[in-house]
Order: structure tokens, then sequence, then C-alpha cells
């Protein structure tokens, strides 16, 4: 029992730190906007820190991670509709890079571009459901090319990042 | 990790996945510019809650106030928002729009203005005079 008490302390320790990273990504990501005539558009740099926690612990490990992050950036920096353009993204990227991962057939580059990709899909559907139509179909393919691009990219940082974390921590 | 050292960080299938990707957006533009290429872009369409605000010519300069939270101008047959009372600012962030088929959206007001063509308005002709 008390090892048990140990092993749950810690998870939630590195967990904690995990989600604090988060934050701090946001915050910088925050601070470069990558391109204002193009809203929507990220590096994504948040992302080596849900892959981390994806890859080392798990998804609803992740999935906790997002959501405490979304919340926090959303209050100190976003306002309501940013907060929800990110849980749609969020929800839509983070199942469909669980679901890959879980196949055993991709590696961490496809697994983040593909999660690049459908973090644009779930904001363009946020905003479907809310305005009631699909008036930003013809934005749709500009942010998956930019997702694409930014999420290969951040798939190997992670990967470089998951190569020197030790796989029990 | 010792599996990705053993394996790399990407392999065939990966680049596979990343080029499906890039052939699925790249269809998705082919096939939006092709239906929204047919017919001459004229008016925008504003809606508020998915109900139609107005629709307004593309060739006449003018600045429309949306329902006293959003303010967008036509000018030289393109449409910009100028102002929103929201505090994200997408909306005004958002490019200017000329084309068929093209928009911009305000979520917090609910507020969608769509580029359309002629023809493809009709049925709202009557509410536009």
């Amino acid at each position: 029992m008390g090892k048990d008490n140990r092993v749950q302390a810690g998870k939630i320790a590195w967990l904690g730190v995990m989600a604090s990273l988060g934050v701090l990504c946001g915050y910088i990501e925050y601070l470069i906007p990558v391109s204002a005539a193009f809203p929507g558009i990220k590096l994504g740099i948040c992302n080596i820190v849900i892959l981390t926690v994806l890859y080392l612990s798990g998804w609803k490990e992740a999935a906790a991670v997002s959501i405490v992050r979304i919340l926090l950036i959303g209050f100190m920096f976003g306002s309501l509709s940013s907060i929800l353009y990110s849980l749609g993204g969020t929800v839509c990227s983070l199942s469909v890079m669980a679901i890959l991962k879980r196949t055993n057939f991709f590696r961490v580059v496809g697994v983040s571009a593909a999660g690049g990709v459908f973090h644009e899909v779930g904001q363009i559907l946020i905003a479907a459901l809310i305005v009631k139509g699909f008036p930003l179909l013809w934005y749709l393919p500009i942010l998956m090319i930019a997702g694409l691009i930014c999420g290969t990219v951040i798939g190997f940082l992670s990967g470089a990042i998951l190569l020197r974390i030790p796989k029990n921590v | 990790m010792n599996a990705a050292k053993r394996k790399g960080l990407i392999g065939k299938s990966d680049i596979i996945l990343i080029l499906v990707l890039l052939l699925a957006s790249l269809s998705i533009f082919a096939v939006h510019t092709i239906m929204s290429s047919q017919g001459s872009s004229a008016l925008c369409r504003i809606t508020v809650n998915g109900e139609l605000y107005g629709t307004y010519e593309l060739g006449r300069d003018q600045t429309i106030d949306i329902d006293h939270t959003n303010v967008c101008t036509i000018r030289d047959g393109k449409v910009k928002m100028i102002s929103a009372n929201c505090p994200d600012q997408i909306c005004v962030d958002s490019i200017a729009v000329s084309r068929n088929g093209e928009s911009i959206v305000c979520l917090p007001n609910r507020i969608v203005i769509t580029i359309v063509g002629a023809g493809e308005s009709a049925e709202y002709d009557t509410i536009a005079s």
C-alpha cells in the first residue's frame, strides 16, 4: 500500500510538471504570433509535451494534461472561443494520435504529423458547430498543410526528447 | 524508448501517412476551388446565428454595421472585418475575402460573412433590396 501511494504521488508530480511545461509552451506560443493574417495557425510546441506524456504514460494522462493546459492558458491569455477552439482541436488530434500510436504501425513523426492536421480539423468542426454550417471549409486546406508541416517538425523534436528520457519516470 | 532508438523516428509508413494527409488537403482545396469557381462572386452574405442578416453587393464600397457588435467594410470588391467587440479579434485579423466560398467567421458573435455568386443567392434578393 505504501509503495502504491508513492507510485501514485510520483505520477501526480510527473503529470503536474508536464502540465506546467505545457502552460509554459502555450505562453511561448502566445508571444510568437506565427501569422496574423491566418488565424488558427500555431507552431504547436505544446504538442511536444502532449506527445511525451502520450508515449511515456498513456492517452488518459495525455488527455488530462491537455485539458488542464487548455483551461489555464485560456483563462490567462485567451477567451471562451479560444478555449473552445483548442478543446475541439485537442479532442480530435489526441484521439487520432492515440489510435495511430496503438496500431504500432507508425512512429512518432507520423503520429505527430497526423495530430497536427487533425488539430486543425477539430478547430474547423467547432466553428461549424457554433455557427451552424461549414463556412470555413475553404480555409481548412491552408490550416491542414500548416498543421502537417508544424506537426512533422514537432514530431522530430518530440522523438529527440523521447530518446533522452528514461522510460520509467 | 529503446524501440524508438532501434527503429528511428520516421519510417516508410510515416512518410506514406504524411503524403496521404498532404494529398487529402490538396484535394479538399481542389474540390472547393472547382466548386466555387462557377459563377462570378458578386455578393457577400452575412448571417448571424445561422440566420440571414443581409446580402450586399461587392461592387459598391460600403461599411456595414452588423448587429452593433461587428463592423465590416467592402472596398475594391473585398470584404474585411474591421472591428469586433470580442476579446480575441480573430475575425479582425482574418485576411480580406473576395472569391466565391471564402468566408470570415466571428465565433463569439456567431457571425459568418460568405462570398457568394450572383445566381447562388437569388432567393435572398428580396431581402437584399
